[in-house]
């Protein structure tokens, strides 16, 4: 791949319109509609079972209502076979198995435990705050490194950028309705630490032009950095989506959730490592004397 | 100018990649399913006899066995499939009687040659091989309940002893209070309470004529409290599980007041939770004399239905703490009992209190703490509020014939089930305060198998297309990265294996994820190559200098990266965990081999040639 000549950063106004209207979007998504949190978070019981025959999901509903379990979500998983029931939190340790009985006992085929899980309403109630704790400790310390190695206003610029992420990540699952369990929130992070590598690599040849070209501008520089870094950003971006795409459709039921938060994330992280970091170092009217120390003045040597 | 490494280098990368494939080896062997036989009797052991007896009743049910050995925990059957595992375990089960414990195991099939070195496969986390997963909540304000009616019997004892007259004991919020009614008999008492039970806060209270001493513990006694609670649970559970027979249990502590469980293997949860989460307890009480005052009496039922009722002290001699040692077995007359030794303290007091109550009757109370959860509205959120009660019921009530001391019988239980199951529960320790079961998780084994299967296919299709866009891509530079993006992956493997970390699903995602991002470093230096090339550096200089440059970079990205790794394992749990894990061990892998492996790489192709057309 050639070096390119895009004028990224004449479309900065542009992009900026447009990252503001797809966060806009994700938090009124956010505000009204919420997410739909998963099993871990809410707390609850689940139980999935395998048919050797599909049955009816209307019939199996039937049949738990008749037995008394009124208040339960019943859905395939997967496949046709697989039936999930969810039931909110009205936890006696027997539940799982009680209904696992009717369902056993009342069919023509076999049906086998695949999976249950209980999760106590206030377990789910602290993850959801280690969660939310988790990732604003990783923004802080992603802060802290990116101002230590390069500079401040690039540290706000990269974890602005990862926010922007996140929130467009989560505006997503909530948009779609997707369920939000402990594995999105894991790949939810991942999406902060690759989007992050992205950033990164942007800012250090950033920071390295700001070094060897002396009478760029910085609008110009940071164009120039971008184009410069275009190639690497593409190629990496599309053998990991190669293999999130692989895992999307050929990892199973468990981690479809998981590989599509990142496939999401990996894509808006690609379009803000581009767009949004630089478009804000220019915003914060990113100089090289930010970066490059000024030639230190000649010390006086008054020392004896 | 040349790029070469130093003949050192070279082979420094070799025994570190030979070490990595060493390593790595033993994860290509699949396990055996296999039923571990165990004992926890000291009668029984397993032996070469027991093994046989196990093979006889195998090929007499039609079972195919591949192997039999006798390991230092006891025995090893291996089998060839996992049914015809479920099928072995009840003829083995029934063949070998009571006193052995069969127990679902994965064995390693690994060479004795590499497991002397250390080596063997990495561990599969429960969604791998399926098992059960508790999150158990002790309740330490219901032990700290139950520590203060203990001494609330002392305490009373003492002030009898001390002829100090009291009106009333009661234990409410964690607080004892005793009502006097003469100012001088409290004064008298807090002297004596306080001299003798120094581990508690003492405050006085008048209400209109009545005089309160409020015992409360102090600060630093809640805390050992409820930490030895937790401690003493630990233990418990611990002994339960091995009484289980589960292969490689995990108990352990988690936060300040929960219990993790983790019993792989497992399929019949209803049986793991019966053992887990019994707060079963005896108590041995006197039997209340007929003039004894209304509110130190209780009257309690028989546990056998009969309807009878009893009439005992409320005041304890000992509790099933003290039990040290408990089997079951039959009396003369065919009834199931169960034979009890005390501790020394236990024994002492138990004689203490019987010497002066020969002729009168013991009464054994076996108690059951339940709980029952309710949800309730508070402010507009659903709460959950736990009341925990307990049944109590006589076991039997017998006359106290002689002195008793530090060893004795039972009887009166209903069927040798129940005699075999409270002899294990005393013998396992009672909970020092009840647990509550506030996570559960089961995965079945075809669930774990169809997720290794997808896990595995996924990655190999991954990697597959990873490396054919490196090829088309980089051309010779791609095969260089290719090799190098292998030899990561072998690297990663021989790592978690070495650190023996968990593999569970999002875990072989993470390395997925790892291979698109490892080729990421060589792409970075690839790109700067290139780019030197097209400024016109002659071809050394480019190789040199673009991995030179990319290595800051590199370096920041990776390390940022890390650091999201390590803060997502110190908050993640279970799977989530297990991705963190192979996420920050993956990066450290690809750094050394996309900078060093793919370096050394291009300096033994290109390095010794000054003008060789680079194919990139």
């Amino acid at each position: 791949m050639k070096v390119t000549n895009i004028p990224f950063m004449a479309m900065r106004k542009i992009v900026a319109a447009f990252s503001l209207v797809l966060i806009l979007i994700s938090l009124g998504s956010l505000a009204t509609k919420g997410l739909q949190f998963g099993l871990d978070f809410t707390g609850g019981t689940l139980i999935e079972v395998a048919y050797d025959e599909a049955p009816k999901l209307d019939d199996v509903r039937a049949l738990l209502g008749e037995n008394g379990y009124t208040d339960v979500v019943v859905q395939n998983f997967g496949s046709p076979t697989d039936v999930v029931v969810r039931m909110a939190n009205s936890y006696t340790p027997t539940l799982g198995d009680e209904v696992l009985s009717t369902l056993q006992n009342h069919g023509e085929t076999n049906v086998s435990l695949q999976r249950s899980e209980f999760v106590g309403a206030q377990v789910g109630e602290e993850l959801r705050e280690q969660g939310g704790l988790g990732m604003l400790l990783a923004l802080a310390i992603v802060m802290i490194y990116v101002a230590v190695r390069f500079q401040f206003k690039f540290s706000v610029a990269s974890v602005a950028a990862l926010i922007h992420d996140v929130i467009i990540t989560l505006g997503f699952f909530s948009l779609f309705e997707v369920e939000f369990d402990l594995t999105v929130l894991a790949a939810l992070l991942a999406v902060v630490g690759y989007s992050l590598n992205d950033t990164i690599v942007v800012c250090d040849r950033i920071r390295e032009n700001f070094r060897i070209m002396r009478d760029t501008t910085p609008f110009d520089l940071v164009n120039e950095s971008i184009n410069q870094t275009l190639g690497r950003t593409l190629i990496t971006s599309m053998t990991t989506l190669f293999v999130l795409v692989v895992l999307f459709v050929a990892g199973g039921e468990a981690i479809h959730n998981f590989s599509m938060a990142l496939l999401v994330g990996i894509v808006i992280g690609t379009y803000s490592s581009i767009f949004v970091a630089a478009n804000l170092l220019l915003a914060m009217d990113v100089k090289r004397e930010d970066l490059v120390p000024a030639p230190k003045e000649e010390l006086e040597d008054d020392l004896p | 100018m040349l790029n070469k490494y130093p003949l050192w280098k070279y082979l420094l990368i070799l025994l570190v990649l030979a070490l990595g494939l060493l390593y790595a080896f033993p994860n290509l062997y699949p396990d055996d399913p296999a039923l571990q036989l165990s004992t926890q009797k000291s009668t029984a052991i397993v032996d070469e006899q027991s093994l046989q007896k196990a093979k006889d009743a195998l090929s007499k049910a039609n079972i195919d066995l591949k192997q039999a050995e006798l390991t230092s925990a006891g025995g090893t059957l291996r089998f060839n499939s996992g049914e015809d595992q479920l099928a072995a375990k009840p003829v083995v089960a029934a063949a070998l009687g009571e006193d052995f414990v069969t127990a679902l195991n994965l064995v390693p099939t690994t060479p004795d040659w590499l497991s002397s070195l250390g080596a063997g496969p990495a561990k599969l986390g429960l969604d791998l091989r399926g098992g059960v997963h508790f999150l158990l909540e002790v309740d330490t304000p219901a032990a700290l309940k139950q520590r203060l009616e203990v001494s609330s019997s002392e305490m009373k004892a003492a002030l009898r002893s001390d002829r100090i007259r009291y009106r009333s004991v009661d234990v409410e919020d964690g607080v004892l209070s005793i009502r006097f009614l003469q100012e001088s008999d409290l004064d008298l008492a807090e002297t004596l309470l306080k001299r003798d039970f120094s581990e508690y806060r003492y405050a006085t209270l008048q209400d209109g004529s009545d005089f309160y001493l409020n015992v409360s513990f102090t600060e630093a006694a809640t805390k050992e409290i409820e930490s030895y609670a937790l401690q003493q649970n630990l233990t418990t559970l611990r002994n339960r599980v091995n009484e289980l027979g589960v292969a490689e249990p995990l108990v352990q502590r988690q936060g300040s007041n929960r219990i993790v469980v983790e019993l792989p293997g497992v399929q019949d949860t209803a049986a793991a939770k019966r053992i887990i989460g019994a707060t079963a307890n005896l108590e041995f009480h006197l039997e209340a004399g007929l003039d004894d005052r209304g509110a130190d009496i209780e009257t309690l039922t028989f546990r056998d239905g009969s309807g009878r009722t009893a009439r005992l002290e409320r005041d304890l001699i000992i509790t099933g703490d003290s039990v040290s040692d408990a089997s079951s077995s039959f009396d003369e007359n065919g009834r199931p009992q169960v034979n009890i030794n005390l501790d020394s303290k236990g024994g002492k007091q138990m004689s203490k209190v019987t010497r002066s109550a020969v002729g009168r009757n013991m009464g054994v109370v076996f108690i059951e703490h339940k709980s029952r959860s309710r949800f309730v509205e508070k402010d507009g959120k659903m709460e959950e509020v736990r009341r925990s009660y307990s049944e109590k019921g006589i076991i039997s009530l017998a006359t106290i014939q002689t002195t008793l001391g530090n060893s004795f019988r039972i009887t009166g239980l209903d069927s040798p089930r129940e005699s075999s199951e409270l002899a294990l529960l005393l013998r396992a320790g009672a909970l020092a305060a009840p647990i509550y079961f506030v996570e559960e998780r089961t995965i079945g084994p075809s669930l774990g198998a169809e997720n290794i299967k997808l896990g595995v296919s996924s990655a190999q299709i991954g990697l597959l297309v990873v490396m054919l866009f490196m090829l088309v891509y980089y051309k010779v530079f791609g095969i260089i990265a290719n090799i190098s993006l292998a030899l990561n992956i072998i690297l990663l493997m021989a790592c978690m294996s070495l650190l023996s970390a968990t593999l569970t699903l999002p875990g072989i995602a993470g390395i997925v994820l790892t291979m698109g991002m490892a080729v990421d470093a060589n792409v970075l230096i690839f790109s700067r190559i290139k780019e030197e090339l097209a400024n016109g550096t002659p071809n050394q200089q480019a190789i040199h200098s673009g991995f030179n440059r990319a290595f800051t970079t590199i370096f920041d990205a990776n390390i940022t990266t890390l650091l999201v790794a390590v803060i997502l394992f110190a908050v993640g749990t279970g799977p989530v965990k297990g991705f963190a894990v192979t996420l920050s061990l993956g990066i450290l892998t690809s750094m050394f081999t996309a900078i060093v492996v793919t370096r050394a790489q291009v300096n033994l192709v290109y390095g010794g040639r000054k003008n060789k057309k680079l194919y990139i």
